[in-house]
């Protein structure tokens, strides 16, 4: 008996020994493939005379940029044209989280009504949304919605509001503290805000489509609260609001947000495809400089940089959000 | 969880090892009278030709499913050239964004899409392709609604103006209003179906393109007469076949396959007289010229990697120069086109083939 406990295995029976090294072999043969598949790249790029260089992005873009929040021209850097880009993307993006999380909760929510007509609707809206293609809805919002709007002074107004065919015009502070609403010069409405019918078609097609989701992840969470909970907050009096406030809700949230994260970040790459609807976000413009300079793989580099540095903040806000309220012990 | 994480390693192995396989296979190929392109084609038995496809005249596609056009017919003189057979042509919609990616990855051989040869584009630094003669000389216009009053460029100042993305007609919109020192909101469009879409829905003022496309366009109009081009022209637009510069051999054949049906028309070789014309050549030992061009003597379509009769073939599938410019976008097609600039040089022209010699 004593002589069998002694006895070391061999080397290849070692629990310790044995993944320790497989785990080595793995990572050779990964350094190894990488190695050459970088070197088989700047080779083969140097032999086409295409080695990586960045000074286009200093030089003028000599296109233009339909709306911009910062100010741009055709005499402007590539890197500024794309910053713009950035910028409309973010634009989109930061709207499209606000819009498609009020209407998710509110249709998500909206499943446990005791309203049969509410609770039904909710459902078909899910449905009908979640199974057709997003790009599809955005040349829909543009084309047969946006773009059927009337023009000039047949277009829809209301005190202070005006939507048109070439956007939405909004009143607002201008040269100054002068407070100017819309106004129809020469046959095109000017105001001092104005959103494009690009940038309204492609808010309005992402804020709906990703709401669809969002409404499934809040109904899941709430669903996940046992009944019991409602029960008990009912027994200590609280009425339905406040139960859900101070007792659901919070349990709720930590089902919730995690599969928000989920919902955030396929917003903010879905934005991409803006171009179906003509609105300038950074994927439309690096197209044009990629199209104009033919540095393919910078501005791929690029593109890719830049979605995944947003991604990869939206996870960091949405994983502290998820510490925060998760159970804490105490 | 722990199966998981000795599963990752392999997953990862495995996707890095087929991307590796992806790369080596994408290692680029060498010239010489070898080549790889064209025994590729060979091998594969079509020619597989990205066109635009959406653009009545030059390259569309019929009721009936089969294509046609002056870029079409560009393909099927290349196909009988070098497969004898016009119908041995697989056809690939390339939008503007996608073509040159298309022809640099070798999914098309060749490009045939209203595409305007410039610097950046031929530079081995820039896109590195490698231009034929240009097939249709054309220049930027501007289409607007005959409704909407406006006369000239100047009016489109501060108006949005509709206009495909990833084309040089984009670039000449900025440097002219530019120079006109005007203000407009570029819409720019992925494909050119979204980007008419939107000025039919009156979101643009204007729109603008090579004018023949406008042209081309306008016949699908609703109503065709409602629309007008302005006569100011924004640039030159030359549109022309373009290869790779990776495989010269091949990029020679496609263009000396192009200047032949120049060549065929100054020479008034048509489809119809194309037999007869090589019945007298082979009867007449004194025609040098006539002999060589259509491969009765001499090596040319050697030379080339091509069969002798290459010119042969090319014409009795497509007709000559002349010929395609008529059917496709000429008197006898729904555009009517003047033949303008491409005419033949004896006519005033720029239709210029170099000595088949």
């Amino acid at each position: 008996m004593a002589g069998r406990l002694s006895a070391s295995p061999p080397w290849w029976q070692n629990r310790r020994l044995v993944p320790w090294l497989v785990q080595a072999a793995v990572g050779l043969v990964l350094v190894v493939v990488i190695a050459f598949l970088l070197g088989n790249l700047v080779r083969n790029l140097s032999a086409a005379g295409l080695l990586l260089s960045w000074r286009w992005l200093g030089q003028p873009a000599s296109f233009d940029i339909a709306e911009s929040l910062l100010p741009f021209s055709a005499s402007d850097p590539y890197w500024r044209g794309l910053l713009a880009g950035l910028v409309n993307t973010l634009r989109v993006v930061g709207l499209g989280f606000v819009g498609s999380t009020l209407l998710g909760t509110l249709v998500g929510s909206a499943s446990f009504s005791s309203n049969g007509l509410v609770k039904r609707l909710a459902r078909i809206y899910v449905e009908v949304i979640r199974n057709i293609p997003l790009l599809l809805q955005l040349v829909f919002w543009y084309f047969v919605v946006f773009l059927a709007l009337p023009n000039g002074a047949a277009a829809i107004q209301l005190p202070g509001i005006v939507l048109a065919k070439s956007g939405l015009f909004l009143p607002g502070f201008e040269g100054g503290l002068h407070w100017t609403g819309p106004s129809l010069v020469d046959g095109v409405w000017q105001a001092p805000l104005r959103f494009t019918p690009e940038f309204g078609a492609l808010l309005t097609g992402l804020v709906v489509y990703t709401a669809a989701f969002i409404a499934e992840v809040v109904r899941g969470g709430i669903a996940a609260v046992p009944k019991g909970q409602w029960e008990a907050a009912t027994s200590l009096g609280l009425g339905p609001l406040l139960s859900l406030r101070r007792i659901i809700i919070p349990q709720a949230l930590r089902v919730i947000v995690p599969g928000l994260n989920t919902q955030y970040i396929s917003l903010a790459k879905n934005s991409s495809l803006a171009v179906a609807c003509g609105y300038t976000d950074l994927y439309s413009v690096a197209e044009t400089s990629l199209n104009q300079t033919g540095r393919a793989i910078e501005v791929i580099v690029i593109l890719l940089a830049a979605y995944l540095a947003i991604d990869l903040v939206i996870s960091l806000v949405m994983n502290g959000l998820n510490r925060l309220v998760q159970i804490k012990e105490r | 969880m722990p199966v998981l994480r000795k599963l990752l390693p392999k997953v990862s192995l495995a996707s890095t090892l087929g991307l590796a396989l992806l790369l080596v296979s994408c290692a680029s190929e060498s010239g010489g009278l070898q080549s790889q392109k064209i025994d590729l084609i060979k091998g594969r038995g079509k020619l597989i030709c990205g066109v635009d496809g959406k653009l009545p005249g030059f390259s569309f596609v019929g009721s009936d499913g089969a294509y046609s056009g002056l870029d079409v017919d560009v393909c099927k003189a290349v196909a009988a050239s070098l497969l004898g057979d016009p119908a041995k042509v697989d056809y690939r919609d390339l939008n503007s964004s996608e073509r040159f990616a298309a022809l640099a990855s070798g999914e098309v051989d060749m490009l045939s899409r209203n595409t305007t040869a410039t610097l950046t584009r031929d530079a081995a630094g820039g896109n590195a392709l490698s231009f034929a003669p240009t097939t249709f000389y054309d220049g930027q216009g501007v289409m607007v609604a005959a409704s909407s009053g406006v006369k000239s460029l100047k009016d489109l100042a501060g108006k949005p103006i509709c206009v495909e993305s990833g084309t040089t007609t984009e670039l000449n919109l900025a440097d002219r209003m530019r120079e006109l020192k005007a203000t407009y909101t570029p819409l720019k469009f992925q494909t050119g179906d979204q980007t008419y879409a939107a000025y039919l829905q009156g979101r643009c003022l204007a729109v603008t393109s090579d004018r023949s496309q406008l042209a081309a366009k306008r016949t699908s109009f609703p109503d065709p007469s409602a629309h007008l081009l302005l006569g100011e022209v924004l640039s030159k637009e030359p549109l022309t076949p373009a290869t790779t510069n990776a495989d010269p051999v091949w990029s020679d054949a496609v263009r000396w396959s192009v200047y032949a049906l120049m060549q065929a028309e100054e020479l008034g070789i048509t489809k119809a007289n194309v037999a007869a014309k090589l019945a007298q050549a082979k009867a007449n030992p004194n025609q040098a010229d006539l002999r060589r061009f259509l491969g009765v003597e001499g090596d040319f379509g050697k030379t080339l990697g091509l069969p002798a009769d290459f010119v042969v073939k090319e014409i009795a599938a497509v007709g000559n120069y002349g010929e395609v410019f008529d059917r496709n976008v000429g008197p006898g097609s729904k555009l009517k086109l003047d033949r303008g600039l491409n005419r033949q040089w004896s006519q005033g022209g720029l239709i210029y083939s170099p000595p088949f010699r």
